[in-house]
């Protein structure tokens, strides 16, 4: 058995579409191979990049898309404009794109208030506007009452990146850094104890931030990246994990070395969550050569995005399929791997 | 964090197993009871911390994994009725049934709704007059006292849309059933921490005295477990068969006193079959004929299924330790958490779930 492919795609059990279908996890990982990937494929696609990388007339382009949902649209620390916004910032950012202009889809529920969209838009304006792009075209749908969830959010997004520049997968080295910019586990909790009333003192806000400051501050001051990659659905665990299956390494991270808030840990303790697999919307990782590991940090703990910045483990050997492992504080070396769907609370 | 940093403590966990390593000279099986336990035992590694003598069976202890394919059809053909709102703990959604889970049914459209407190399916049902709300109370005495509460109080305020399906479980009469087995292989047991909780120590007493057996109540901890294991080893090598309290700091020897009356009022001691082990006399607990008007499995005349367990499935010899899940031959080919044959593969306290998700490189 030692031979059993562990990423082959299995016929899906599921005759319907379940929430886990788009949970991060294996399932979702499952529908993406065995229903959209085979479809569309192509070289580009098959990077499997946060963002797809085109050559036009000579220019790199960076070019992704993605969708918002979230419930409830407004929580501490961000609203779906604002994630909206930064969540596609972030996917071109992580491929090395300076971001430029970006699109937005608003699909509208019947009888949702307009002063809610009104606060929504503006949100988006503004954290565009901080992070100097511009939201360049756009469309609107109203469905029936009962057919969306107050309104749902598409955003795509073109940027553009440095000749010199070449972040992905395929340049994670053995003996890399893996460089982690803040505290994990802050959005998901965040969004979760305001959507399920979960009535305990915290101050738990999201992590929802624009990265791409950061990431140019990061090139420009000449780091070497070889990969980033952000924290988003199935959080760090799973980003980790789809890397190590492109690159076919093994990364292992020390579990010591994991920053985690205080409350989040709490809540995290409370309802049976690990942390390493709750979403994420302003933390990414970086793989950097060992020897630059103290240069990226330097740069990364000037900025307001970065102060927590620390290195939580290594790329550790090449491996068949790829793997990763967490070095536990006890000393002991357990493999992480991605989960089904979303983690579901636990009764006792 | 207090009461969790202290208990994670790599020094002190390191002095524990070096204490457990000179006390021990001869193997031993211990049994820890609780999912829980399996969980951090698995997650941090502990049983690799230990010396080889000393080998950890996996319990019967995780509520989602022992509850019926019986229940989990009852649950499902409730769960598909249109004016049925059914509320359930996160992870009984993806248990299988026979044909499907409750995580498929809600794709198909039924309402099914995680909760995570009891109570909130009271205030659902409260919010929805007009459907017929329905809470799926599992697990052990642990989480026993919490659909008591839901019961009496959906009594007192005489709703009427508003029931439960309830197959909770007690801890005791499994313990006998395995130590009667005559597979069984446990010489010593951590006890389940959060059950004895609730229902203090006083029914381990006799276990105890009768099958001279060590009982160690043990917390879910790095330390607590060690510190368990090595209370348990210290009793078997002198020869001692004591319940002993590890886990001083939650459990006191008489429990939670109303919450043990309040479960009397409203539950009786039945019967019931557990997932891969069967029947057990006197394991389960069911609501009075009292709370008729309350009881789902009477409101929705499902008392009469009566499902078989599939054959494949092993969990029945992993939950008695008697294989390791991973010497299942369907561990990791045909049984995976995407497509689990049996309950011991879906819960994340399941040993296979958590052999799983931890090991499965090692082991397959």
């Amino acid at each position: 058995m030692s031979d059993l492919e562990l990423n082959c795609p299995l016929p899906l059990q599921y005759e319907q579409i379940v929430m886990a279908h788009g949970g991060g996890g294996r399932l979702m990982q499952q529908l993406l191979d065995s229903i959209i990937q085979p479809v569309f494929s192509n070289p580009i696609l098959n990077q499997k990049h946060d963002s797809a990388v085109v050559n036009i007339n000579g220019s790199k382009i960076a070019l992704t898309t993605d969708s918002y949902v979230v419930k409830p649209l407004f929580f501490p620390g961000g609203d779906i404009g604002k994630l909206a916004v930064c969540g596609t910032l972030n996917d071109l950012a992580m491929s090395g794109a300076k971001p430029l202009y970006l699109t937005c889809s608003l699909i509208i529920e019947e009888g949702f208030a307009i002063a809610d969209l009104k606060r929504i838009v503006q949100s988006m304006q503004q954290t565009a506007a901080q992070a100097g792009v511009l939201i360049v075209t756009g469309d609107t749908k109203v469905v029936d009452n009962g057919k969306g969830d107050g309104v749902f959010i598409n955003t795509a997004g073109i940027g553009i990146i440095a000749d010199n520049v070449d972040v992905n997968p395929g340049n994670i080295q053995v003996g890399d850094s893996i460089i982690l910019n803040s505290d994990l586990a802050r959005h998901g909790i965040a969004v979760m104890l305001e959507r399920e009333g979960l009535n305990f003192e915290h101050s738990i806000e999201s992590d929802c931030a624009d990265l791409s400051g950061l990431v140019q501050e990061l090139l420009q001051a000449g780091v070497e990246i070889h990969c980033l990659r952000d924290l988003t659905r199935g959080g760090l665990a799973s980003g980790l994990i789809e890397l190590a299956n492109t690159a076919r390494q093994h990364f292992e991270i020390n579990e010591a070395s994991l920053p985690v808030n205080q409350d989040v840990n709490s809540a995290c303790e409370i309802l049976g969550f690990d942390p390493v697999y709750i979403a994420n919307e302003g933390a990414f990782v970086i793989f950097v050569p060992e020897h630059e590991t103290e240069h990226c940090l330097s740069i990364l703990r000037q900025h307001p995005l970065g102060q927590q910045a620390c290195r939580i483990g290594h790329v550790k050997s090449i491996h068949a399929r790829g793997m990763l492992t967490l070095q536990t504080a006890m000393g002991v070396s357990r493999v992480l791997d991605l989960l089904s769907g979303e983690q579901l609370p636990r009764i006792c | 964090m207090k009461y969790l940093d202290e208990y994670r403590d790599p020094a002190t966990a390191k002095k524990l197993v070096v204490a457990i390593a000179s006390i021990t000279t001869k193997p031993w099986n211990i049994m820890e009871v609780c999912g829980g336990q399996t969980h951090s035992i698995i997650k941090y590694g502990i049983d690799q911390l230990l010396p080889e003598a000393i080998n950890l069976i996996h319990g019967p202890g995780c509520p989602v994994c022992v509850t019926p394919l019986e229940y989990i059809d009852k649950a499902l053909a409730i769960a598909q009725l249109p004016e049925v709102i059914f509320c359930s703990f996160g992870d009984m959604l993806r248990v299988p049934g026979s044909h499907h889970d409750l995580l498929g049914l809600k794709a198909q459209g039924a309402d099914i709704r995680i909760v995570y407190s009891p109570m909130e399916s009271l205030t659902i049902a409260q919010q929805h007059p007009d459907k017929q709300v329905v809470f799926f109370g599992v697990g052990f005495e642990t989480t026993a006292p919490a659909t008591a509460l839901l019961a009496y109080q959906a009594k007192q305020l005489a709703l009427k849309n508003f029931s439960l399906l309830v197959c909770h479980v007690r801890v005791p009469p499994v313990m006998e059933a395995l130590l009667n087995s005559p597979n069984n292989q446990v010489q010593g047991f951590l006890g389940a921490g959060h059950v004895c909780s609730i229902m203090g120590y006083h029914e381990y007493l006799p276990l105890a005295a009768h099958f001279k057996m060590p009982i160690v109540i043990t917390g879910f901890e790095p330390v607590d477990i060690l510190q368990g294991i090595y209370l348990c080893i210290k009793q078997l090598e002198e020869g001692r068969c004591e319940v002993e309290n590890e886990y001083r700091r939650v459990v006191k020897e008489p429990g939670n006193l109303p919450a043990q009356q309040l479960m009397q009022s409203v539950f009786n001691i039945v019967d019931r079959p557990w997932r891969g082990l069967g029947n057990i006399a006197a394991s389960g607990l069911a609501l009075t004929a009292e709370y008729n008007d309350w009881n789902a499995e009477q409101r929705f005349s499902v008392a009469n299924i009566n499902t078989q367990e599939p054959a494949e499935c092993r969990s029945g010899e992993v939950l008695q330790g008697i294989i390791k899940p991973a010497q299942c031959p369907e561990f990791g080919t045909r049984c995976t958490p995407e497509h689990p044959l049996g309950a011991t593969m879906v819960s994340s306290e399941g040993a296979c779930a958590a052999y799983f998700r931890y090991r499965r490189y090692q082991h397959v």
